[in-house]
């Protein structure tokens, strides 16, 4: 039983929103959260009245649901959830979202995202706990690394990118192309944080953070806030865009959310490699049906390792086929064509999200790939993740 | 000076660790149902779940899985050590530790490297294991 026919398509996003992208917004977290959340309720053709669900997720940084719905004016809604986690639920909240749909709970449920990322707590040194100016003492199961000098993704992740390059050939070279791709997406893209061109050589001199992690490797830190509305099929038909559906779901990898201590061995079988399967199968399609993907990149390295581990291409061939066109707009599978995490900017993997929809939508303007149908949209921390099939 | 980098806040679940390491000990949980050895020191088995665990004095070797060189001062006290190492390392009883590599240059730092525990009394209550060249290969070096 894998579940196909309970939740496919029965949801799907009628309404996307989102703040404008910087490095300090001047405002509150909730204010950002309140925004987002509001332009993507008209945007749906909604008022928040009708909104009968809530859903956030984060570390550091977070507006919460309680703060939210109030400010919202919501007298009650039907399941509402605070989820504790980073990257890996990006897609796993909106997820919920449609289970809370899928089961009858909920019409119209409201997922969001918000983060002074920049100007308040600043992800990259808060992850691996402790506080902001940094701890003298750490508890929790960062005793076991922060001590070490070990303080949070970008040095995890060099770590597998390091070993990726010793295991397959995979240079900083190949880091780089993918960079240098979707800098050339922000471009199109008037959201984006970061819309000056970039070379390889750039890339190539820009300053080390973890090496083999150059600066240009890591994505960005922003103020932004990204809402979504998700409605019941039904009730999606009529909205001002045409609906765009959620096909399947997944969220999982090598065990459950944890440090990955004991759990990165199995170098050769990441997130990817454990979902991809049942979440092609439940949408009833294969990886080869994909025409965007909307891969969680707050590190170049990820977008190589998730190509390989969907199956877009080899094990191991990542860096090849990205340095190939792979990934570009015209190329098999367009990745990031908002310039990701990397270059639009760091709403925690929920604006990529944004951006596969409104491909979908047909509504990306100068970024638009030509009849796109099918989108795959990603999450990822430490060795878990998630990840949404949507289609028009 | 003072020890400026962070040390660790020990737990009911952990405390043993830290102490034996402070007597330069390095010892691990194990499963007495089952036999699995885990780390972090989590209370149960994370094979069989039994709470049934003990500790024993482990080999004290393993080989570096994987490395990074930290050129970014993200972490307090840190600074004057840049660019410094972490490395993962697999342990001969299988799980993996986070570390530091001691006396080798960053150079020569590669995954299968064998190596060995050093204890260092960072504070009066604290001692961190780091790790150096094994003086022996060890019988799982897979270079």
């Amino acid at each position: 039983m894998n579940g196909e026919d309970l939740a496919r398509d029965k949801a799907a996003v009628t309404g996307v929103g989102c703040t404008g992208f910087s490095r300090d917004s001047g405002v509150s977290v909730d204010a950002l959260a309140l925004q987002a959340s509001l332009l993507a309720i008209r945007d749906a053709g909604l008022e928040p009245s009708d909104i009968d669900g809530v859903l956030t997720y984060g570390v550091g940084d977070a507006a919460a649901v309680r703060d939210i719905s109030q400010a919202l004016g919501l007298e009650s809604v039907n399941w509402y959830c605070d989820v504790f986690g980073g990257g890996s639920y990006s897609c796993a909240t909106v997820a919920q979202a449609a289970m809370a749909i899928a089961t009858g709970l909920c019409r119209h449920v409201l997922v969001y995202r918000a983060l002074n990322g920049r100007s308040g707590r600043r992800l990259g040194r808060t992850a691996l706990g402790g506080g902001d100016a940094g701890p003298p003492r750490v508890p929790g199961p960062g005793q076991f690394s922060v001590p070490f000098g070990m303080s949070g993704p970008v040095q995890q992740y060099g770590l597998l990118a390091r070993r990726h390059m010793i295991e397959f050939g995979t240079t900083t070279e190949h880091f780089g192309q993918v960079a240098v791709t979707l800098r050339g997406n922000a471009v199109l893209n008037p959201r984006a944080i970061m819309r000056d061109p970039i070379t390889l050589e750039d890339h190539q001199a820009s300053r080390w953070i973890a090496e083999p992690l150059r600066l240009l490797d890591c994505c960005q830190e922003t103020d932004a806030g990204c809402a979504i509305v998700l409605s019941r099929a039904d009730a999606a038909r009529d909205r001002p865009h045409p609906p765009v559906y959620l096909s399947s779901f997944a969220l999982g990898g090598s065990g459950p959310a944890s440090q990955p201590l004991d759990k990165y061995p199995d170098f050769t079988r990441l997130f990817p490699a454990h979902i991809g399967p049942g979440l092609f199968g439940r949408a009833g399609l294969s990886v080869s049906d994909i025409d965007v993907a909307a891969l969680y990149d707050a590190f170049t390295f990820l977008v190589i390792a998730q190509l390989e581990d969907f199956g877009f291409c080899g094990k191991g061939e990542g860096g090849p086929f990205v340095a190939g066109g792979g990934i570009a707009r015209e190329g098999a599978i367009p990745v990031g064509t908002n310039g990701g995490l990397l270059s639009e900017g760091y709403v925690h993997g929920l604006n990529n999200l944004l951006e596969a929809v409104e491909q979908l939508r047909g509504n990306a303007g100068e970024r638009q790939i030509e009849g796109a149908e099918t989108a795959l949209a990603t999450g990822w921390g430490a060795n878990v993740g998630s990840a949404l099939v949507l289609r028009r | 000076m003072a020890y400026d980098k962070p040390l660790p806040v020990p737990t009911r679940e952990d405390r043993p660790f830290w102490e034996a390491a402070r007597e330069h000990r390095f010892v691990l949980p194990r499963c007495r149902e089952c036999g699995h050895v885990w780390f972090p020191p989590y209370e149960s088995c994370q094979r069989c779940l039994s709470f049934e665990r003990e500790w024993f004095e482990a080999s004290e070797r393993g080989v570096v899985w994987g490395y990074t060189l930290m050129q970014q001062p993200y972490v307090p006290g840190y600074r004057d050590e840049l660019p410094y190492n972490v490395v993962l390392v697999e342990l001969e009883e299988g799980p993996m530790v986070y570390s530091n590599l001691v006396g080798v240059p960053d150079d020569e730092i590669r995954p299968g490297l064998a190596v060995e525990a050093v204890f260092e009394d960072v504070t009066e209550e604290f001692t961190l294991i780091r790790f150096r060249r094994a003086e022996e290969p060890s019988g799982r070096d897979r270079t």
